[in-house]
């Protein structure tokens, strides 16, 4: 039997300012995790990864990370994702900088 | 201190012309990223966790006043008013925007700086000790000679596409300030039977994965044959050094694979086949370069006020004790500006304490600054009688930290808080050892002691060469911290041993302090600092306090 699979979010960069964004169903970039697509199905998440990695005008770095449902949305698994959702630790700076304004 | 001539003020322009063109054609559409990726990373520009971020190189770590100002001027008006600086003497800043690159660039060039060549496979920035042209046991000013590498490997055609990024550190101390044990290239100056000054050649060390101290390929090379002899180890390399693995690229693992014996030869032959061709201009052009680092007219006065104060108060005391140098002047001192106040982010500094630094080496230190690999900035030359007024000015912006080689003056990469390459975070592990030990009040107590923090196997934080190295990895998606022991950076330079399973990220301050207890509780006397306590005992005693479940089972 197969592993199930760990759902996806698609992730990049912003080409302009750096900042971490998250492909939504909709086809936009949010700079939100929680506003992200909830990928659960292989096939369906390389597709997303080859239309995010398309927008070369836009994004930089497109990738597929590992996610799980939440209550306001999809929340990431991995610290490494967590911070990116944040910012750093040493500063309030970056997107919860942002949220906090 | 060196300044441009008309050539690197056209060359330092063009390129920014060249890379203002190639960030608006990126924009547009036009470049693709990866078009784009390397031609950004020539120019220092990296994509990090949040966002961009910008190298600048401070070559040879010297800065002067005007220079100082302008990264507070670019922190202010393109980044969020501060700038981190870093092991490789660089300064980074880490949240511009990607339009603003070309106008950081250009207001750099304004005061003859660049982020050239601080990314790639090329001669990196070349760092050198930050005491030079001051410390006491100098034999001479090495930034000549860094300043004459830095010419000839920039853009040097032979030299663009290395198998790997080639870092040389040069020292003009026998006392190793430069980590040079642990570089592509370390030049550390020594003098020959006859008391002419030259150069100790190490060449393959480096940290990272792999960590290697470098093997010594000349004991004494005259300083005429150092341009040549540099060439002839990099020609070795790029032609030697491996371009099918990233892992085994560096010349460490060349000289590994190769030998000794078999690299000193052929560096020797190549050497002796290009030594000829230098006619001589590199030595002209050297003594021109030797004549823009003439040391400053130092002032007679007398120092009774500066013992005076010594004396009677003990917040200066404290200061003098830990963060001054022996100056070659009796008269002067070198002051070491820690960059650690507890709690705070190690490197870092704010436009304000920039400026703030600024006005001071103007005021008190004949105009020069120095940013060390240990993180923090150096006024190589103050009069001792300016001592106590400039500790006075330096506590009024949060920069008279009296912790310089103790226990919380910590060396620490930018880590999972910055770097994309992370496996962990490390600043506020350095922050939390910092405040722990503070609020202990002990770090006077323990000594000198270097505690060196990276954020993943490429350890741009040193940790191998530090007294107690952390290393922060990512096991089974957990933050981890390995433990080395008893790494030392200088000129007998070792590679810690490591102590043991890793520590969870609560769990490493209480581990460092275990160690410490172990160390206070060993130690023959006060005296006895950590590295040697741990020389003299070896790992057994640490182990078992970092790891008292297992001692108490094997006591059993
Ligand atoms: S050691 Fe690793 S985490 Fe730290 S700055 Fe270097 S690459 Fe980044």
């Amino acid at each position: 039997m197969s592993r199930p699979y760990i759902p996806k979010v698609v992730t990049a960069n912003a080409l302009l300012e750096g900042d971490v964004i998250y492909l939504t169903a909709d086809d936009r970039w949010s700079r939100q995790h929680h506003e992200a697509e909830l990928i659960e199905d292989e096939a369906h998440a390389q597709m997303r990864l080859l239309h995010a990695a398309a927008q070369k005008s836009k994004v930089v770095g497109a990738y597929l990370a590992d996610a799980k449902a939440g209550p306001n949305g999809p929340e990431p698994v991995h610290f490494r994702e967590a911070f990116r959702t944040r910012g750093p630790s040493n500063y309030f700076h970056g997107k919860q900088e942002t949220a906090a304004q | 201190m060196y300044t441009y001539s008309d050539f690197d003020e056209a060359f330092v322009r063009a390129r920014v012309a060249q890379f203002s063109g190639q960030v608006e054609r990126r924009i547009d559409g036009s470049l693709t990223e990866d078009e784009f990726r390397p031609l950004r990373l020539m120019n220092g520009l990296y994509l990090q966790l949040h966002a961009y971020m910008l190298r600048v190189a401070i070559p040879y770590g010297t800065l002067n006043p005007r220079q100082m100002r302008q990264l507070a001027h670019i922190a202010d008006t393109w980044d969020k008013g501060y700038g981190h600086f870093t092991t490789r003497q660089n300064i980074q800043y880490n949240w511009p925007v990607l339009k603003d690159v070309p106008a950081i660039l250009s207001a750099l060039a304004d005061v003859e700086m660049h982020a050239i060549q601080t990314s790639g496979n090329c001669v990196r920035n070349v760092t050198a000790d930050h005491f030079a042209g001051a410390a006491a046991d100098e034999i001479e000013d090495p930034r000549p000679v860094a300043e004459l590498l830095r010419q000839w490997s920039t853009d040097h055609p032979e030299f663009q596409f290395l198998p790997r990024k080639f870092k040389i550190a040069i020292t003009g101390s026998p006392n190793d300030r430069a980590v040079t044990r642990a570089h592509d290239i370390g030049l550390r100056m020594v003098r020959n039977a006859a008391g002419e000054p030259g150069f100790e050649v190490i060449v393959g060390g480096g940290l990272g994965r792999t960590p290697m101290i470098g093997h010594t390929v000349r004991g004494f090379l005259p300083k005429a044959d150092l341009l040549p002899y540099v060439e002839a180890v990099l020609s070795v390399y790029n032609m030697l050094g491996r371009r099918d693995n990233k892992y085994k690229a560096r010349i460490k693992i060349t000289v590994h694979e190769t030998g000794v014996d078999e690299i000193t030869r052929l560096i020797e032959e190549r050497f002796a086949e290009i030594r000829p061709g230098f006619g001589g201009y590199d030595q002209e052009l050297l003594a021109q370069i030797e004549a823009a680092f003439a040391p400053p007219v130092f002032r007679t006065a007398p120092t009774d006020a500066y013992d005076a104060f010594y004396s009677a108060d003990p917040v200066f005391r404290a200061w003098a004790d830990t963060n001054l140098a022996r100056h070659r002047n009796d008269e002067y001192a070198i002051v070491t500006i820690s960059l650690k106040a507890h709690g705070e982010t190690p490197g870092d500094a704010t436009s304000a304490q920039m400026r703030a630094m600024a006005d001071l080496a103007e005021r008190y230190g004949h105009s020069e600054l120095r940013i060390s690999h240990e993180q923090n900035v150096i006024l190589p030359h103050v009069h001792k009688s300016d001592l106590p007024a400039l500790h006075a000015a330096l506590a009024q912006v949060g920069l008279a930290t009296a912790n310089v080689g103790l226990i919380s003056d910590i060396i620490a990469c930018p880590g999972m808080d910055y770097c994309a390459l992370a496996t962990a975070r490390s600043i506020p592990v350095a922050q939390d050892i910092a405040l722990r030990f503070d609020e202990l009040k002990l770090e006077h107590e323990v000594g000198p002691l270097k505690i060196k923090i990276s954020g993943c196997i490429n350890a741009c934080g040193h940790h191998h060469v530090g007294h107690i190295g952390i290393l922060g990895l990512d096991r089974a998606g957990v933050e981890n911290y390995q433990i080395t022991l008893g790494g030392d950076g200088t000129e007998t330079a070792v590679v810690g041993e490591r102590a043991g399973p890793g520590f969870a990220y609560t769990e490493i301050v209480p581990a460092i302090e275990r160690l410490i207890h172990a160390y206070l509780e060993q130690r023959t006397e006060p005296a006895e600092t950590f590295l040697q306590t741990y020389r003299r005992v070896g790992l057994a005693p640490f182990k078992a306090a970092l790891y008292p479940a297992e001692a108490a089972q094997n006591a059993a």
